[in-house]
């Protein structure tokens, strides 16, 4: 239940989920570490929190219920930043608000806890916003190493403005570096995890099978 | 399962009223908490301007406050006028949420910094140094590329030269125009001149390299790919120490310290 959504089921590398956030933030490690607690507490708190009241909710009104809630916890966690983590909160600015929109926080709300016990909702929110933060900061370490020469701020590798021999990689300071990454992620995965591997079919072959009936 | 319409809406009523109970008692329990650190940091930023403390050294927060203290005075300036007033307390004083405030802001004149309110007050920074002035902080704001640009100059107490620069809040582009954070591209703004004889502002970002700040008193190195957030930076420094902002108070700064 829990270790499923980190490997077999990543909402970023095999749903392609919460990519947006992924870009953004991804410069330092230490920016990431944040934002990631930040999706896994939002995460929980609204999987726990649906789960509990998913036999009370009229169906029709379901959505925007789930999205109250959700914008309730991220709005706390947003505030609570700001009361704890200032340097942070300044340096994340927009993207904690933006959880709101994540469509991992939405999807797992509509397709798990809604269906699901409050326990194996938290294991499930908890689980998918590890596998999240697992690609952020994977993303984040190379960008923030290759990019700027440290590790959660820490000199790695010295560089030349420095006065030492690493020219920075400005690439890898910009958004478009991280999709880079990302798909190198999903690569590696998806070489270890072979079953994830969408089976190919050419779209124009899909008409005929239709018509005989031999479409799964 | 279908519901009736009337437990629908008492549903939404009661998920909004508990939804905006907890949202309103996060705020108001944390508010506290969140005004010191919007506190501290202005006062760390301070310190940074003009050397009191190194951006990077790690100061435990009654360090920053004790040398803040110990260094620096702040004094609340009545814009229009340029007189300084002391009906407001300067710790509690916010500019950015004076000039959303209608009471509190006025239409800002016409400018290219991109500013549309200005407050009718704001924060002025005194740093002592045996008893008199050593420097002064000014707070300044304007449109980059994407983002408000918020800074603080740093000028030497005879307004001369620049002592420093720092922003406190921005969202240019990282690796570009974010650059504009950079420890090294901000010393390169330490001993340039940002007024010119009539007491205009005329220190700008060019693009390319500047010359030293002998050769070129003027003009601070530009950056690469961010030519848009140099010129906010220019413009922004431009209208607040202009005549249509702190130009009053700098007026009645001069004329008291007998600067010409």
């Amino acid at each position: 239940m829990f270790w499923d959504p980190v490997f077999n089921n990543n909402p970023i590398a095999l749903q392609v989920l919460g990519v947006c956030s992924a870009l953004a933030i991804t410069t330092s490690l230490s920016a990431s570490l944040v934002m990631s607690l930040a999706v896994i507490g939002v995460l929980m708190g609204s999987n726990v929190t649906i789960s509990l009241i998913r036999r009370q909710v009229p169906f029709r009104i379901r959505i925007i219920v789930q999205l109250t809630i959700i914008a309730s916890l991220v709005i706390v966690t947003d505030e609570i930043l700001e009361a704890f983590a200032y340097g942070i909160s300044q340096q994340l600015s927009v993207f904690v608000g933006l959880i709101i929109t994540n469509c991992i926080v939405m999807g797992r709300a509509e397709s798990f806890a809604m269906e699901h016990g409050p326990g194996e909702s938290l294991l499930d929110g908890l689980g998918n916003a590890v596998g999240y933060a697992a690609v952020l900061m994977f993303v984040a370490f190379f960008r923030e190493l290759l990019g700027m020469g440290t590790v959660f701020g820490v000199t790695v590798l010295r560089t030349t403005p420095d006065g030492g021999w690493y020219p920075p990689n400005a690439f890898m300071a910009m958004a478009p570096s991280a999709s880079l990454l990302i798909g190198c992620f999903i690569w590696i995965l998806r070489s270890w995890k072979s079953e994830q591997v969408e089976e190919e079919f050419t779209v124009g072959a899909l008409p005929d099978a239709g018509r005989e009936g031999r479409i799964r | 399962m279908e519901r009736s319409v009337a437990y629908t809406l008492r549903f939404a009523a009661i998920v909004g009223v508990v939804s905006s109970a907890v949202v309103a008692t996060a705020a108001v329990a944390l508010s506290s908490r969140q005004e010191a650190n919007r506190l501290l940091d202005r006062q760390r930023k301070v310190l940074d301007v003009v050397g009191l403390s190194a951006p990077d050294e790690r100061l435990a927060r009654a360090e920053v406050t004790r040398r803040f203290e110990e260094g620096v005075r702040t004094v609340v300036v009545e814009l229009e006028s340029g007189e300084v007033t002391s009906g407001i307390d300067p710790e509690r004083f916010d500019s950015r949420r004076a000039a959303q405030d209608p009471e509190s802001s006025r239409p800002a004149p016409a400018n290219t910094a991109g500013v549309s309110r200005l407050p009718n007050h704001t924060l002025v920074y005194h740093v002592i140094r045996g008893g008199d002035i050593d420097a002064l902080v000014l707070p300044f704001e304007g449109v980059g590329l994407w983002s408000t640009i918020y800074g603080f100059v740093a000028l030497s107490a005879d307004l001369s030269t620049v002592r420093g620069i720092t922003f406190y809040e921005h969202a240019e582009t990282a690796g570009l125009g974010a650059l504009i954070s950079d420890a090294e591209w901000q010393a390169g703004w330490v001993g340039r001149r940002l007024f010119d004889d009539d007491w205009s502002p005329r220190l700008r970002v060019i693009k390319g390299r500047a010359g030293s700040a002998e050769t070129s008193p003027y003009e601070v190195d530009g950056l690469s790919g961010a030519t848009l957030t140099g010129n906010g930076v220019t413009e922004a420094l431009h209208f607040w120490l202009g005549e249509s902002v702190l130009g009053p108070y700098l007026e009645r700064y001069r004329l008291e310290r007998g600067i010409t």
